[in-house]
């Protein structure tokens, strides 16, 4: 600064705070928020130039109507067999959430994290992506691991903690890691899977392997400069990798306006990287499923890196230390204007023909019984509290891939402590 | 079969709640999912579901009841749908029972806790428990003239307090950081400043530690005195660098021109159950930068005094804080404008036979292993450095002059840590003073673990000071 004191005879400046429409109590109308009509948007092919499209980052790809129609270029056109696997899919993700959510809250786990009315953004991607592309979730893909039944008694292991846990008590509970289902360890820092995803594709095209990479990360992380940085170098070493953006619209209590919202759509923030983006309704399992092929087969053909922004809602708190009550208006979640994933893709099925209500009532009632089995085999495991799982020798290991002199040298103290401690 | 429900923990620091209202009666047939209860706490108020199906058979704590202990029992359920392959006479937990997957990792049977007896069930074991209760254990006085009234503060509140006032006092003062203003803070330190001095000065901030780091810098160059608020300083590495190489340069590139008066601060070090990420102590790397201040209290008067003096500071501080330590409450000196020196350590028990150096959360389980030994007829003395860097030498260098005997209590990893660096000074300058080798205490060298016992068994405990400074005295 040259001088201390403001000249005088101009206008002073002023900072601008971002401030969400509705704040607990307040009405809430989303009547002016525009949707835009199913099918409208056009669907070019994967190889298309990324300035040829710049318009779809501001729009919003819907094929759900609201008469539960599958409509325009963007309907990806699968089997109703296909179409009922995922609705069970996210039906046996908000089962096993709920049941674990109520597991946190009886002291079975000391912190949980539901993706409520986000179904479809991990199950419907899942379904388009190949079993073996890698996965470099956030938090909040639980979806990603039961889209590719991986067995939910291994989560709960996880989550409890317990002596089943694979992690061998090392993670916080939901931060899963499983090689096997292509699935990346979580980390609970903020967007540093997105330049690990470009890292891992860009060593998968290097390599000449056919496998491509999708990471995920919330709006609000858009903000950490990971996210830029992953962008950057997905679009110079035009990386086979799919990017999403899980735009719930709250970041615990920040909205999206203080990642940027006011200002522009998530997805546009690909058009300055040079890098394709597509903003769909996130709460349709049809848009996301096709939007995922398109980058899927735009990343296999060599035609590099997609942004997607997945447009939803986080219906309920960030975790369960969260009170969402205290910053947002709870009538948010009833008048989202892009309804519940699961309650869109049911009527479709019923619309077309391949589903009814007895059978939804008879899939809740399975999903909410293998979730409970599975829940009653994992406590036989143990719970939060109720264990000692591993022996304390574990500690000591996988830090190094063999274990250090001075490692060994603690843990032969440690045992001889207990020894002599009569323990 | 009755099934017992418990309070739960609502987060994995709850102690206690208020059980405000029930929302079945004894005789109530419930199922999964159907909300039993709601339960309040200082943060929130949840709903408590249930998650097995049965009878309410007895409610054991009426609503209405204050201070109800997490994992104390409040209800009974009759269950109906128990497994008959569960040979279970009471509502003993499952993982007391032999081990039902052949598999399970565990080549050794798990050590049975301390004490012998089990951990009541539903509370959350950790070992982070532990540490606050040495904290409680050991109330230290603050250093306070004669005659000056002392009221019982909270950590939380007296963090609170002191950029309250600087606030108040100096409008070119303001405090940034990720859910600060609205939602009062991540763990409610900035409770009430938004309210009270509006949202150009108390500032949501993008989720970019990296980027607010940087824009604090930028502010505190440009005329401000930026607090700029870390939700743990576990998210703060990618910040580091404009800490380091910027904040803590701008005087000396500048040639003296430029300052960057800026305070860095936020939770450090272990807390409950938050896993290899979440819990590291970010002290030794901070106090190893020239240009930086560093400041690590333990007691909430330092906290208050220090954070004052951090705000005023023409330098840029680095403030480590202690979650575990927010909740604990200490007595605060009731003075306009309480302001302590940086860099300056403080005796926190006096004892002639072996000094105890340690800082933040250590301090209490320093006091603690100072009570303990004071029983065996060793009176330590316990020195809390406050601050980490400049390091308060002298006041390390004279109390082992007088007992001759050193053990350094860090809750951090034993590297190049803090305890490495008051070694080296009894080594260096107080050679002749020693009469054994100091000893250092720390946390194992490894990530900290999630689960109970193996968080337990990597955290630093007093009776492992108790031992070393038996170790240190021959005896």
């Amino acid at each position: 600064m040259t001088s201390e004191e403001p000249r005088r005879n101009l206008r002073p400046l002023s900072l601008h705070v971002p401030e969400p429409r509705f704040r607990p109590g307040d009405p809430v109308d989303f009547a002016d928020f525009d949707r835009g009509r199913a099918g409208a948007v056009p669907r070019p092919d994967p190889d298309v130039s990324p300035e040829a499209i710049r318009e779809v980052a501001y729009s919003l790809v819907r094929v759900l109507d609201d008469e539960g129609q599958a409509v325009g270029p963007w309907n990806p056109r699968l089997a109703p067999e296909r179409l009922i696997g995922m609705l069970r899919h996210m039906a046996l993700t908000r089962a096993y959430d709920d049941r674990m959510y109520r597991a946190q809250r009886q002291g079975k786990t000391s912190f949980y994290m539901k993706s409520t009315g986000e179904e479809a953004t991990s199950v419907a991607a899942a379904y388009a992506l190949d079993r073996d592309d890698m996965c470099f979730p956030s938090y909040r893909q639980q979806g990603l691991l039961i889209a590719r039944d991986w067995p939910l008694v291994d989560m709960m292991n996880q989550v409890y903690s317990n002596r089943g846990d694979r992690l061998k008590g090392r993670q916080m509970p939901i931060m899963y890691s499983a090689r096997a289902a292509g699935f990346f360890s979580i980390s609970g820092n903020l967007a540093t899977q997105y330049p690990q995803a470009v890292g891992w594709a860009m060593a998968s095209a290097s390599k000449g392997d056919t496998r491509i990479a999708a990471a995920w990360c919330g709006e609000g992380s858009t903000a950490e400069g990971d996210f830029h940085s992953a962008l950057t170098f997905a679009s110079v070493y035009r990386a086979p990798v799919v990017l999403n953006v899980i735009n719930n619209q709250w970041a615990i209590s920040s909205f999206s306006g203080f990642a940027g919202a006011e200002a522009t759509t998530f997805a546009a923030r690909a058009i300055g990287y040079g890098i394709a983006g597509l903003r769909v309704d996130g709460n349709d399992a049809l848009a996301v499923h096709a939007a995922t092929e398109w980058a899927a087969d735009r990343a296999r053909d060599g035609h590099g890196p997609t942004l997607i922004e997945h447009f939803t809602y986080r219906a309920e708190g960030h975790s369960t230390s969260d009170d969402p009550s205290k910053y947002r208006s709870a009538e948010e979640r009833s008048k989202w204007p892009l309804g519940d994933p699961i309650a869109r893709l049911k009527q479709h099925l019923i619309t077309i023909g391949a589903w009814d209500e007895e059978r939804q009532a008879a899939m809740d009632r399975e999903v909410a019984e293998e979730v409970r089995a599975a829940a009653k085999e994992a406590e036989q495991n143990g719970i939060l509290g109720e264990g000692l799982h591993f022996p304390f020798s574990t500690m000591f290991e996988d830090v190094f891939e063999e274990m250090p002199w001075h490692l060994e040298e603690q843990l032969g103290e440690m045992t001889e402590e207990w020894k002599a401690s009569g323990r | 079969m009755a099934v017992e429900l418990k309070m739960p923990a609502l987060s994995p620091t709850m102690e206690e709640g208020t059980l405000a209202k029930w929302l079945v009666k004894e005789g109530d047939t419930v199922k999964s999912g159907d909300i039993l209860a709601e339960i309040e706490t200082d943060k929130a108020t949840m709903e408590f579901e249930a998650v097995d199906e049965g009878t309410i058979s007895k409610i054991v704590v009426p609503e209405g009841t204050d201070g109800v202990k997490v994992g104390e029992v409040i209800a009974l359920i009759a269950g109906e749908d128990e497994p008959a392959e569960a040979p279970v006479g009471d509502a003993k937990p499952a993982a007391e029972q032999k081990p039902a997957a052949p598999e399970a990792k565990p080549e050794k049977a798990p050590p049975a806790p301390e004490g012998g007896g089990e951990p009541a069930p539903h509370q959350m074991e950790t070992a982070a428990r532990e540490l606050v209760a040495s904290a409680s254990r050991s109330p230290e006085e603050p250093e306070v003239p004669a005659g000056t009234e002392l009221v019982k503060q909270t950590v939380r509140e007296a963090l609170r307090d002191a950029m309250a006032e600087e606030m108040r006092a100096d409008d070119t003062v303001f405090v940034m950081g990720e859910e600060v203003a609205q939602y009062q803070g991540a763990y409610k330190v900035t409770q009430g400043l938004l309210d009270e001095f509006g949202d150009k000065r108390v500032i949501d901030t993008p989720i970019t530690e990296y980027g607010f780091a940087g824009i604090g810098t930028g502010a505190a160059m440009g005329g401000l005195k930026p607090i700029v608020e870390f939700m743990t300083f576990n998210f703060a590495m990618q910040a580091i660098d404009h800490i380091v190489n910027s904040a803590a340069k701008t005087n000396y590139m500048s040639g003296g021109q430029m300052r960057c008066p800026v305070v860095f601060r936020g939770p450090n070090g272990a807390a409950a159950r938050v896993g290899a990420q979440h819990s590291q102590n970010y002290g030794p790397w901070y106090a190893a930068v020239p240009g930086l201040i560093v400041v690590a209290p333990y007691s909430a008067a330092d906290a208050k005094g220090l954070l004052k003096a951090a705000i005023r500071s023409p330098d840029p501080v680095v403030f480590l804080e202690n979650e575990l330590l927010y909740g604990q409450s200490f007595e605060v000196p009731k003075l306009d404008d309480y302001v302590l020196p940086i860099g300056k350590a403080r005796i926190a028990r006096e004892g002639g036979d072996v000094t105890l150096v340690s800082y933040s959360i250590g301090v209490g389980v320093a006091l603690d292993a100072a009570a303990k030994l004071a029983e065996e007829g060793i009176e330590a003395e316990v020195i809390d450095l406050r601050t980490l860097r400049p390091l308060d030498k002298a006041t390390v260098l004279e109390s082992l002059k007088k007992t001759n005997r050193m053990v350094v209590v860090e809750e951090g990893w034993p590297v190049c840590s803090i305890a490495s660096e008051i070694m080296a000074t009894a080594m260096e300058d107080g050679f002749d003073d020693l009469d054994a080798p100091v000893l250092r205490v720390t946390n194992e060298d490894v990530p900290l673990p999630y689960a109970a016992n193996l968080e337990k068994a990597a955290l630093i405990k007093a009776e492992d000071v108790v031992a070393a400074a038996k170790k240190v005295s021959y005896r």
